[in-house]
């Protein structure tokens, strides 16, 4: 599936979209993280929580839970909702 | 490997060329400043990952050429890049310190790592980190794996002296002043704000408390460590059974076998006052060390007392305290040094050098008799620390 990369994590994967597969949203972040190592720790606590900032879209619709089912025809978006100075 | 924050070789110093090297941590980047041996000749490298909040830089001692990083962003987690090439380039960690992670949920997650310590001449891959909130960590990979290091982490004791996010400093609870005893890897510090002073005598299977003579805010229970509050402990390099703690409730001592800290901040002008964060210790004479006073009244305002700072210098091991301000602001400055922002170098005589919170980095050649600006207009400066490269 396609997946959509925010600013602040371009420096993994020096490029906003790319290819990830799994059959949940935790299993496409393991594979984010296996072809660009540290990314996931950036966007999931050791708890497996999503960090503060850090949301996830799938097809157009916010995503909380990790479980969330995918199919290879999803899209995925990880946005980072910046704020602060 | 990613490779954050890479430099141009141009921009970067020979190795050949020996001298100083200050490593200048801020909210929004890391910066180097590469001297001479004369120390009057600085070159700025930097920003290094600019953006990110950097809590501590270090070069290992004992290779002086491992450089390790602890960066976060407002919205990427923590993570501790490493270089040695002195920042041409950075690798990220492959296991950053994390908490194991809580069967039944609601476990603790490090929003940043917050100390490095290298750890023994004797370990030479072996490093120290320390976490808000409160964690200790290890390294036996010169920085690219960490784990849980002793059992305070998850012991319940340490836990409750820990106490929720909510008891700790302003942006967060945090572990710091990892000590390694340069006569014996297996004896170890750490302080805890708040959570009080520790210290290990068989290489962390076991801490125990070392807060005796400490004071607290008044109305708490001096005996219990979770009301203890060091801001900052060194142990003197020519004599480790000396320690010196800048404590928020007082400048303290403690010589080892003693058990029990006396505070030597008394002997400090009762205007100023002995509150404060950084503390620092004379290379080479147990009896002189310098702390950085700031105003710990009423709301704590955290600035220089009046807007007129000052570094405080003892001789005599806290009997008595010197004003050293010639050459920094006489008033209107209300700026403060946190605790990790201040370090001595070990020239003859020796350099002192301290970043602001008003993003200015300050030195001085004579130990503390005149000072000057190295540099303005940089981000709020989190940690300064000095090298010999």
């Amino acid at each position: 599936m396609k997946v959509s990369i925010p600013t602040p994590l371009l420096s993994y994967t020096q490029k906003s979209e790319v290819e990830a597969s799994g059959a949940s949203l935790a299993e496409m972040m393991h594979d984010l993280d296996r072809q660009f190592p540290g990314i996931r720790f950036r966007t999931i606590d050791e708890q497996d929580r999503l960090r503060p900032h850090v949301r996830f879209f799938v097809n157009g619709k916010q995503v909380f839970d990790l479980t969330q089912p995918l199919r290879e025809t999803d899209a995925v978006a990880i946005v980072q909702a910046l704020s602060g100075g | 490997m990613t490779h954050h924050g890479e430099k141009p070789a141009s921009e970067t110093m020979p190795s050949s060329d020996r001298g100083m090297v200050i490593l200048v941590a801020t909210r929004k980047g890391a910066w180097l400043y590469h001297g001479d041996a004369r120390r009057e000749n600085w070159r700025v490298d930097g920003p290094h990952f600019l953006g990110h909040a950097i809590h501590h830089l270090v070069l290992d001692p004992r290779d002086r050429r491992t450089l390790l990083a602890a960066a976060k962003t407002g919205h990427l987690g923590p993570t501790v890049f490493r270089s040695t090439d002195f920042g041409r380039s950075w690798q990220e960690a492959a296991r950053p310190p994390a908490f194991a992670k809580a069967p039944e949920g609601g476990g603790r997650a490090v929003d940043h790592t917050f100390w490095l310590t290298p750890g023994h001449a004797r370990e030479p891959d072996t490093w120290y980190a320390g976490t808000s909130p409160q964690g200790l960590f290890r390294s036996e990979d010169g920085g690219q794996t960490w784990d849980p290091f002793s059992h305070i982490n998850d012991d319940a004791q340490y836990r409750a002296w820990m106490g929720t996010v909510q008891d700790g400093t302003p942006d967060g609870p945090k572990l710091h002043s990892i000590i390694v005893d340069p006569r014996d890897p297996a004896h170890l510090y750490f302080g805890m704000s708040g959570g009080g002073v520790h210290e290990s005598l068989d290489g962390g299977k076991t801490f125990a408390p070392l807060v005796k003579g400490l004071e607290v805010v008044e109305g708490f229970d001096v005996a219990d460590p979770a009301f203890h509050d060091p801001h900052c402990l060194r142990m003197c390099p020519t004599d480790p059974d000396r320690l010196y703690q800048q404590n928020h409730c007082g400048i303290y001592r403690l010589d080892r076998p003693s058990d029990t800290w006396r505070r030597i901040g008394k002997a400090m002008p009762k205007e100023v006052g002995d509150i404060g964060f950084p503390m620092v210790v004379h290379p080479r004479n147990a009896q002189v060390a310098w702390v950085f006073p700031m105003d710990g009244q009423s709301v704590w305002p955290r600035v220089s007392p009046d807007g007129k700072p000052a570094a405080y210098v003892t001789r005599d091991g806290g009997e008595t305290w010197q004003r050293l301000a010639a050459g920094l602001p006489a008033t209107q400055a209300w700026w403060t040094v946190k605790r990790q922002a201040m370090g001595a170098d070990a020239a003859d005589p020796v350099g002192l050098y301290f970043g602001t919170t008003g993003g200015e980095l300050w030195m001085s050649r004579d130990e503390g008799a005149q000072w000057s600006c190295l540099a303005r207009h940089l981000p709020e400066i989190y940690a300064v620390e000095v090298a010999a490269t």
